[in-house]
């Protein structure tokens, strides 16, 4: 089957290793991917901030590139988030209304797609790890795609999970929020790390990168070894050996 | 560029309350309290997904029957025997509230808790015409007693704990000894309050739902101070916000278990009190009048709009305050609003103005914590970033905020056209990208990145794009 | 009247707004209520009376009284409010003797009796019916049995039949003919001993109201 893959302006500017190993996650399991040049961001950061028209011409764009009726696999549930519900919100009224739906019908996050369609089997080869998890906001609640995640991470047999104190709890990036209210997102931040440090885990792991950019951001700072990895980078170092 | 007031104000409030160790403990415990308990009880996720769909529904078809309910209501209440008032905004409620005192020669007012009041400034304007306003509900009379306002829309004084509360009493109420014992602290606040129902002059309350078919006021309450001041004394002046009326009496059951559930965790309060009419002829206790002033404020002015109209579904069960992130950091003082939170950050603006508290709307990473656990599903996502976009919308539209386009700036507008530009432009951001990955390393901490890198490294921009790695990889290709 | 403008400003204001056709009311999903047995209804109730500190004591019309003169024995009340004109009023004068705290009508406006009414230690009043799920009491105060008796006294004991415990409070609403009989000047729900939880959010009991609630369930 063929599917497309929407990389994400986050991922594609800082964590390309983690987009590359999400498409190479699909294309184990027999999934021809098209990755089209033309794509750029989903729209967000200017939807969030005030600014839906720049959004809507933004939107379009990625409409427009994505035309052909194959599944759009996301690594971001903040992103599939917002091509999948938002996008039929900001095109409400307009012009290209239903073309919009039937483009929103076709996102999938990548875990979703991972289990959902492909239904995935993976085996562990590597050493024992304890991890924690960091349910992005999005992912857990504008997509609901958290169970499929944590089914991928309950079959690698020797990575346990110790949870988070505040699992559920905003990480503070909030895209634009991380620097119109910084103090706030500071404090949000420094929460989550410190909530991190507390379980004793080697790895952080979440779907969304632009947590990750912010939770390992913060990390760094403190001068913690506590690798924040996107999920798909985790799963394919694991199955690979 | 000079920063809006409000801006300024709420960057104040938050550096000032995120430094209080104290407080942020405090909030912390008790946010995690609540939601502890509103889970267990709420245990039954897919029944209360039901439940809340029913709240929703219950809501929505009183306002989308708002003026008629609003008559019906003063037609009942009227029958009935109670005084109905309207004011548009808060001075005039304060002088209707004023008068009826004036009228009885009242010196002293005692308070049930009261959000509306809040709203008017009551006791304030009160105390300035010579008139006590009491509160008795434990918590509103703790702050009472510190100059304070409330923090919470439920429990007024969450942000303090025991030994501050302790030393208020020792030092405000004469005669009570120090002491750090919860059940003695309530004893005191007993004792103190009682002589006041006994002599109470006329009683204040508010409303939780106003029954339009009976023309019945409900009221909940734990302490039983809402039931002394609307029983003890000759007046009861019951005041409510418009958006408060229910259509049916089978419209209370859903909406009080949702009520109490959200609020505190409990199945029911203590007392649910339903009143219909002051003291009826052969009865021998009851107020002989009851005053229900109806409250506009600005809340007609939500309703025009039909997706901002949900913010006035809302049945003050603060739920959403204790899911928020934000709300669990900065504590209610630090909004600078009588309503705090995520409901405070949707009425606000819409009630006083964008360029009063816009910047309440800012205060939100979308996270959809409050939209999970609000009983009647008021979408606040999606009123908050209409919000945002009334901030910086230059066109005038159909049912503008006050204070619309306050937050524009040429340079805001134009860096988001630029990063349309460069979105929707390719060849821009193959350029851009290169920069990027060459110099993303070495780019001047300045703005945005300012900020980010106070408490973060700086972002790790790569040195080869996921566009470049996939075109390499041949992935563009679709055969 | 000085707020004529107001309402006429705004009702005018709110029907001006298309509202009907642009407001969607989305389909009230219909939820099965609780439905208990009998006797699940007095267990039910009696169970969520006690986690709110009320006390309980289920017996049978016949044995109820003896019980309330044992307990009030046990007790040093300056007296206990009644309601003289009430069939529980009635049983009560026919079954008091010495040594019990002395029978107080309450039969004078509040505005002659008000010390009175608040320095009395106990009172006792009938309950039109209650709520198993919620673990709620009916009071529907009237001319002979007013609503200060269920407020100001330190015990409260409330005297309810078996027979009208409702499952939820829709159906007691539907059942007791609430709406077709018409509201009272103030029905109460009353689940427990008044309490607060303000401080710290520790729960504690006795504050404006009753201290106490003690409830016979009559079978």
């Amino acid at each position: 089957m063929k599917a497309y893959y929407f990389g994400t302006c986050v991922i594609d500017a800082c964590f390309p290793h983690a987009g590359l190993a999400g498409i190479e996650l699909l294309q184990r399991e027999g999934v021809q991917v098209i990755f089209p040049q033309e794509q750029s961001c989903c729209g967000q950061p200017a939807y969030n901030s005030g600014f839906p028209d720049e959004a809507r011409k933004v939107a379009r764009h990625q409409i427009k590139t994505f035309a052909k009726d194959y599944p759009i696999v996301v690594p971001s549930g903040s992103c599939a988030g917002m091509l999948k519900h938002q996008y039929p919100h900001l095109f409400t009224g307009q012009p290209e209304e239903e073309e919009v739906q039937r483009f929103s019908s076709r996102i999938y996050e990548l875990s979703e797609f991972l289990i959902k369609v492909l239904n995935v089997r993976l085996e562990d080869r590597g050493e024992p790890i304890k991890v924690t998890w960091h349910s992005s906001c999005h992912a857990l609640r504008e997509m609901a795609i958290i169970p499929y995640a944590k089914a991928l991470l309950r079959q690698l047999e020797r990575v346990e999970l110790v949870e988070l104190q505040n699992e559920r709890e905003c990480c503070g990036f909030g895209g634009t929020f991380s620097v119109k209210q910084p103090a706030i997102s500071a404090a949000m931040v420094n929460d989550k790390v410190s909530d991190i440090v507390q379980t004793g885990a080697a790895r952080v792991l979440s779907t969304d990168c632009g947590c990750l950019l912010n939770i390992a951001g913060a990390i760094g700072y403190r001068g913690l070894k506590i690798p924040a990895q996107h999920l798909a980078e985790f799963i394919l170092e694991r199955t690979h050996g | 560029m000079a920063k809006p007031a409000d801006v300024v104000t709420f960057e104040h409030n938050v550096a000032k309350a995120l430094e209080d160790g104290q407080l942020r403990r405090n909030l912390r415990s008790a946010m995690t309290t609540m939601s502890q308990r509103r889970r267990t009880l709420f245990a039954d996720t897919e029944a209360f997904e039901q439940l809340r769909t029913l709240g929703q529904s219950i809501r929505r078809r009183a306002l989308s029957q708002l003026p008629e309910l609003l008559e019906q209501l003063e037609q009942r209440c009227t029958a009935n025997g109670i005084q109905v008032h309207w004011a548009e905004t808060t001075a005039e409620a304060n002088a209707i509230v004023l008068d009826i005192l004036r009228r009885h020669g009242a010196t002293r007012a005692i308070k049930g808790k009261s959000m509306v009041s809040e709203e008017m400034h009551l006791n304030h304007f009160l105390e300035e015409q010579g008139i006590e306003a009491l509160e008795t509900d434990l918590g509103e009379y703790i702050i009472q007693l510190d100059g304070e306002t409330p923090s919470h829309i439920i429990v007024p004084a969450i942000h303090k704990n025991k030994d501050q509360i302790a030393h208020l009493f020792h030092e405000q109420i004469p005669d009570a000894p120090y002491t750090e014992v919860v059940e003695e602290l309530n004893a005191i606040a007993r004792q103190e309050l009682r002589g006041k129902f006994q002599a109470g002059e006329v009683g204040i309350s508010g409303v939780n739902f106003a029954v339009a078919e009976t023309g019945t006021l409900c009221l909940v309450e734990n302490e039983g101070n809402g039931r002394m001041c609307t029983t003890a004394p000759p007046v009861h002046i019951a005041l409510m916000g418009l958006e408060k009326v229910v259509e049916k009496l089978q419209d209370v059951p859903p909406l009080l278990r949702l009520l109490t559930g959200s609020a505190t965790g409990q199945p029911i309060t203590t007392y649910f009190n339903m009143i219909t009419s002051p003291r009826r002829s052969g009865e021998l206790d009851g107020p002989h009048e009851v005053h229900l002033v109806i409250l506009d404020n600005g809340r007609s002015g939500i309703y025009a709009d039909p997706e901002r109209r949900a913010t006035l579904q809302c049945i003050r069960c603060g739920a959403c305050l204790n899911h928020c992130p934000i709300y669990t950091r900065l504590g209610g003082h630090a909004y600078g609003h009588v309503y705090p939170g995520p409901i405070g950050s949707i009425l606000t603006p819409q009630l006083e103005g964008l360029d009063e508290a816009g910047v309440m709307a800012t205060a939100s990473t979308f996270c959809g914590a409050c939209e999970e656990v609000c009983p009647v599903k008021i979408p606040f996502t999606e009123i908050l970033r209409m919000l945002r976009n009334e901030a910086y919308a230059r066109e005038e539209s159909e049912h503008e905020v006050q204070g619309h386009g306050y937050r524009y700036t040429t340079v805001e507008a134009l860096s988001w056209k630029s990063w349309a530009l460069y979105n929707t432009r390719p060849a821009l951001a193959r350029i851009g990208a290169q920069v990027l990955g060459k110099f993303g390393q070495h780019l001047p901490m300045i703005g945005p990145l300012k900020e980010w890198t106070r408490v973060r490294t700086p972002p790790p921009f790569a040195p080869k794009t996921l566009h470049e790695l996939a075109q390499q990889r041949g992935l563009d290709d679709d055969r | 009247m000085m707020t004529a403008n107001a309402r006429e400003n705004i009702l005018s204001r709110l029907r001006a707004i298309p509202t009907h056709g642009r407001y969607t009311v989305p389909k009230a999903p219909v939820i099965a209520g609780l439905v208990l047995s009998r006797e699940e209804r007095i267990d039910r109730l009696r169970q969520m009376l006690e986690v709110m500190h009320a006390e309980v004591r289920v017996v049978t019309a016949r044995e109820w009284l003896g019980e309330l003169k044992e307990l009030l024995r046990t007790r040093a009340l300056n007296g206990l409010l009644y309601a003289p004109a009430t069939p529980l009023g009635a049983a009560l004068e026919a079954a008091w003797e010495e040594g019990l705290p002395p029978l107080v009508p309450y039969v004078e406006p509040v505005e002659q009796c008000r010390e009175s009414l608040f320095a009395i230690d106990a009172g006792i009043t009938s309950a039109r019916g209650a709520i198993a799920e919620t673990g709620a009491l009916i009071l529907w105060p009237s001319v002979a049995e007013p609503r200060l008796m269920s407020l100001t006294p330190g015990l409260h004991i409330a005297v309810l039949e078996a027979e009208t415990i409702f499952n939820t409070f829709a159906e007691a609403i539907d059942r007791q003919g609430w709406l077709e009989q018409g509201m009272p000047t103030n029905a109460l729900l009353i689940s427990g001993p008044s309490k607060t939880a303000d401080i710290e959010l520790t729960l504690t009991f006795g504050v404006h109201g009753p201290k106490e609630l003690v409830v016979f369930i009559l079978q």
